[in-house]
């Protein structure tokens, strides 16, 4: 002991660390976003050279490719805009669960119930109701089924104590499985196993035009729900609750909150939201459902609203740039040739950079000063 | 025998954003002696200690260990110059042995397990330790975790200890046990350096005292030399009345009437036992008892946060109409609804009363964000309260939506008593009010208590301090072992009445609760 602390003493002269790292009180929010512009900038150069490097390709091309894929006609713009939709509304639906510090990993089965509920209202009610009836039972539904789904786990959570990462992650499987059996149930043509799209020719239950737009509407629902639960999270009195809890639950009982209770209620609300997605996505783009209905952006959506730190307006930017990726990385793999692998080693670069752009806004470096004037 | 200089520390400096924790400190820490670093909260003392411990590295300034300059850059690096920390937090792993934890991150010899066994017998011995190295952490009670940490440091082999607030949670028991073991280090030739507000502490166990005040470093003086009176002048940098009054009682009337309150632990076990006794309105009532027989249980019973046993009564008695009503059974959220306006200071502040990631405003509505009728939660008034508690009580914060996390320990406390006497309570439950507090701060509370009570407030306080409870409080009731092991009047009873009381569980029966 003795003679280790002394080698290492001796070998430990003065001399200060390279750099340091210190937490930097808050920066102005312009610089902030300066910076994760910066980031953006960077991992597109740093992505150039990867490109060139390994496929020796024009970058530029690739990236206008990425573009294109995207943003290239008006139908691809508004494609990419409905998916930025679908992955922005999953988003909202987990901020609240996530504001609470209750990891709900089941957006995936929440909104696959949505859906499955919407596609069933309009099988069995579509020539039944007359429209705004239709839509009304239709919402409604999918709000209850993805409440139902989400309530679930939050309900033994607040009375057993169960782990809600793995509930929530469990019943995924379930709503998977309902989904087989109910594509099963409505397959068409019959041995098809698909669904196919449903009421063709009716369109009952499939979202008007507004605007002359397709998916206008899935545009000012989502939006609204974005306005909206920012709101709620930020001024009202569940919103203050949520945090609290999510803070301390000691603290919330002192303050004589119902833990349990804002548990359920706001897992409620969080998988209505999902179910809403359903509804959207069935009524309102595929017009069909399948286990693919869903398609992975339920935990996509979980990186959007960790990114966005629960922040629903936020969000939007970054739901964008996910699906922009996701457009952008299919282009050029199917028109370079290149295989997924290339475009998603892209993504991943972008990724990683705006993620730790986070270090250099909450942190700064400090290097160690001229070494001459320390000794 | 010749003091040699251990550490010098010259022109330190560390920001902290735009807070200067210390500006231009040069201390210096001698072998076999035990220096006092006092200061008010806040005042930078940890931040100073932590750069000797590897935490932090200044932004400007030396350190030289035994005259030689040294870059601190990592706890390992600590070890390495022979320096040690005792944190307030412990940084032990439950499920493992004392030993098993003492070895933990050593290599080689050293984390032999056998061998450490027998070298930690030899430390005991030496600085009288009383330890079992196979005893498991989580059996082990507040001050033996404290045990544990010193000899971790001593097995590193360390010569320069650094105590920050070992005495905070320790019964004065305990506490001199801990002074008699440091004095043993200080014979043994190594350098102590303990941070502590109790400053009839600083007199008993130091030989030099070094005052900071808000970062800067004041002065360092023989402690022979030093009074109470003197300290306190140094580290508030002017004159301060260093005196507890009571005020005597108006007009008590009954208003918390607690009869057979029992309360069981999970496991079965009676952490309260059958406790009765009053709290007048108008009157302070303090709760004497050694740590962990009951204080907490007692007050979150009262609280509405503790399920207790069938049999328990706990009356309310309104001031103005008399009317009394029971409190068992009702929920934090419910009394409030019934019209009681209970105030609670927890002894966890950050954990129970105060959301840390929330500022100032934010935790003022934590009680009273249900008011109005929309379903909007109403920020304005809040945020005057918390302008008005930030002047009032000098609360130090760079703004008042600053996390109060980020707030030193006596400035957090400012922000929770702040908001419970803001709240008008006719009840004022305080548990530890003033642990971790610097002396000018805690008067500063004792004197906000004087206030409540003279407004014919209940205060019931629960503290650790004898000296301060038989100062402040009305009547003394004394727990031990979750009885209520007698109620002594605060003006005739003796500090070694209390004592004897807080130790030794009466017989049945011949406790004379009133
Ligand atoms: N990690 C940190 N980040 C930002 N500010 C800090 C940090 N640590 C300390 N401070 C600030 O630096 C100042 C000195 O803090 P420090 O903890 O050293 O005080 P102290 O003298 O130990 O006080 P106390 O008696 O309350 O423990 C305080 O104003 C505190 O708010
Ligand atoms: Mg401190």
């Amino acid at each position: 002991m003795q003679s280790k602390a002394e080698t290492i003493s001796a070998k430990k002269k003065y001399r200060e660390p390279l750099a340091r790292i210190a937490k930097r009180d808050a920066m102005p929010v312009l610089l902030s976003w300066g910076i994760r512009a910066a980031a953006v900038l960077l991992s597109l150069i740093v992505s150039a050279v990867v490109i060139y490097s390994i496929t020796t390709m024009n970058p530029l091309k690739v990236y206008g490719a990425m573009f294109e894929g995207a943003f290239g006609s008006q139908r691809k713009i508004w494609i990419t805009v409905r998916d930025t939709m679908s992955l922005l509304c999953i988003g909202i639906a987990l901020a609240p669960a996530f504001k609470m510090r209750f990891w709900n990993i089941g957006a995936e089965g929440q909104v696959l119930v949505g859906g499955i509920a919407t596609a069933a209202c309009m099988i069995y009610l579509g020539d039944v109701l007359p429209t705004y009836a239709l839509f009304i039972v239709m919402i409604v539904s999918s709000c209850l089924a993805g409440a139902l789904w989400g309530a679930i786990p939050a309900l033994f959570k607040s009375r057993w104590g169960t782990n809600e990462t793995l509930f929530t992650l469990m019943m995924n499987y379930v709503a998977i499985q309902i989904t087989s059996y109910c594509v099963a149930l409505w397959e068409n043509p019959y041995g098809s196993n698909y669904v196919g799209i449903i009421n063709p020719r009716t369109k009952a239950g499939w979202f008007p035009e507004v605007f002359g737009k397709q998916y206008m509407l899935n545009v000012i629902i989502v939006l609204t729900l974005a306005v909206g639960m920012f709101i709620y999270l930020r001024s009202t009195k569940h919103g203050y609750e949520i945090s609290v809890v999510g803070q301390s639950e000691n603290t919330a009982r002192y303050a004589g909150i119902n833990v349990g209770k804002v548990f359920v209620r706001t897992m409620l609300i969080s998988g209505a939201v999902a179910g809403l997605t359903g509804f959207i996505a069935v009524s309102g783009s595929s017009h069909t459902i399948s286990v693919n209905t869903a398609g992975g952006r339920g935990f996509t959506a979980i990186i959007v609203a960790w990114m966005a730190k629960f922040n629903t307006l936020t969000m939007m930017l970054i739901s964008l740039l996910l699906i922009f990726l996701e457009k952008g990385a299919n282009e050029i793999a199917s028109n370079f040739g290149l295989n997924d692998f290339a475009s998603q080693i892209i993504t991943g670069i972008i990724l990683f950079f705006i993620i730790g752009s986070e270090f250099f806004i909450n942190y700064r470096i400090i290097w160690r000063k001229k070494i001459r004037e320390a000794v | 025998m010749e003091q040699q200089t251990a550490i010098r520390m010259q022109n330190i400096t560390k920001n902290f954003g735009q807070v200067l924790a210390n500006h231009n400190v040069s201390i210096d820490i001698r072998k076999g002696e035990i220096l006092s670093l006092l200061g008010e909260n806040g005042s930078g003392k940890t931040t100073l200690m932590n750069m000797l411990s590897g935490i932090y590295y200044p932004d400007a300034g030396k350190i030289y260990v035994n005259g030689e300059a040294v870059s601190i850059r990592s706890p390992e690096d600590a070890f390495a110059c022979g320096i040690g920390m005792i944190h307030q937090h412990f940084k032990l792993i439950d499920v493992f042995t004392a030993a098993e934890n003492v070895v933990l991150g050593l290599h080689g010899k050293d984390a032999n397990l056998k061998n450490a066994v027998s070298r930690i017998r030899d430390i005991c011995e030496k600085y009288g330790f009383e330890m079992d190295p196979s005893q498991k952490v989580y059996n082990m009670s507040v001050s033996q975790k404290q045990t544990l940490e010193i000899i971790k440091v001593l097995y590193r082999g360390a010569d320069i200890l650094i105590l920050d607030e070992p005495t905070a949670v320790l019964t004065p028991q305990e506490t001199e046990h801990l002074f008699q073991v440091i004095r043993n280090m200080k014979k043994a030739g190594k350098a102590v350096v303990i941070i502590t507000h109790k400053l009839h502490e600083v007199l008993s166990v130091s030989d030099r005292v070094a005052i900071l005040r808000r970062g800067e470093y004041i002065d360092t003086v023989a402690t022979a030399d030093a009074t109470v009176q003197s300290l306190a002048e140094m580290m508030v940098g002017k004159k301060i009345t260093l005196n507890i009054e009571r005020p005597p009682v108006q007009n008590p009337k009954k208003c918390i009437e607690v009869k057979g309150l029992t309360v069981e632990s999970q496991d079965g076990v009676r952490l309260l036992d059958d406790i009765s006794f009053t709290a007048n309105s108008g009157e302070i009532l303090g709760i004497a008892g050694i740590s962990g027989c009951g204080q907490k249980e007692l007050l979150e019973s009262i609280a509405g946060l503790q399920k207790v046993s069938a049999g328990t009564s706990i009356l309310y008695t309104a001031p103005d109409t008399e009317v009394s009503v029971e409190l068992v059974g009702k929920n934090p959220k419910q009394i409030r609804e019934m019209g009681i306006s209970l105030s609670f200071v927890p002894e966890d502040r950050l954990g129970m009363g105060l959301v840390g990631a929330m500022g100032m405003t934010d935790n003022m509505m934590l009680k009273n964000y249900r008011r109005g009728r929309t379903p909007f939660a109403e920020r304005g008034e809040p945020r005057k309260l918390a302008e008005k508690i930030r002047e009032e009580l000098e609360v130090a914060t760079p703004g008042i939506n600053v996390p109060v996390r980020r707030l030193s320990g006596g400035n957090v406390q400012k922000v929770l008593v702040g908001r419970e006497i803001a709240a008008a309570p006719t009840v004022l439950m305080t548990a530890y009010a003033v642990r971790g507090l610097d002396i000018h701060t805690s008067y500063t509370i004792y004197h906000l208590l004087n206030e409540q009570k003279k407004a014919g407030v209940a205060v019931i306080y629960v503290g650790e301090d004898l000296d301060v409870l038989l100062e402040l409080c009305d009547r003394i009731l004394v727990l031990c072992a979750g009885h209520v092991n007698g109620i002594l009047d605060g003006a005739s009873a003796t500090k070694e009445e209390i004592g004897m009381l807080m130790t030794h569980l009466q017989k049945e029966g011949s406790s004379d609760a009133k």
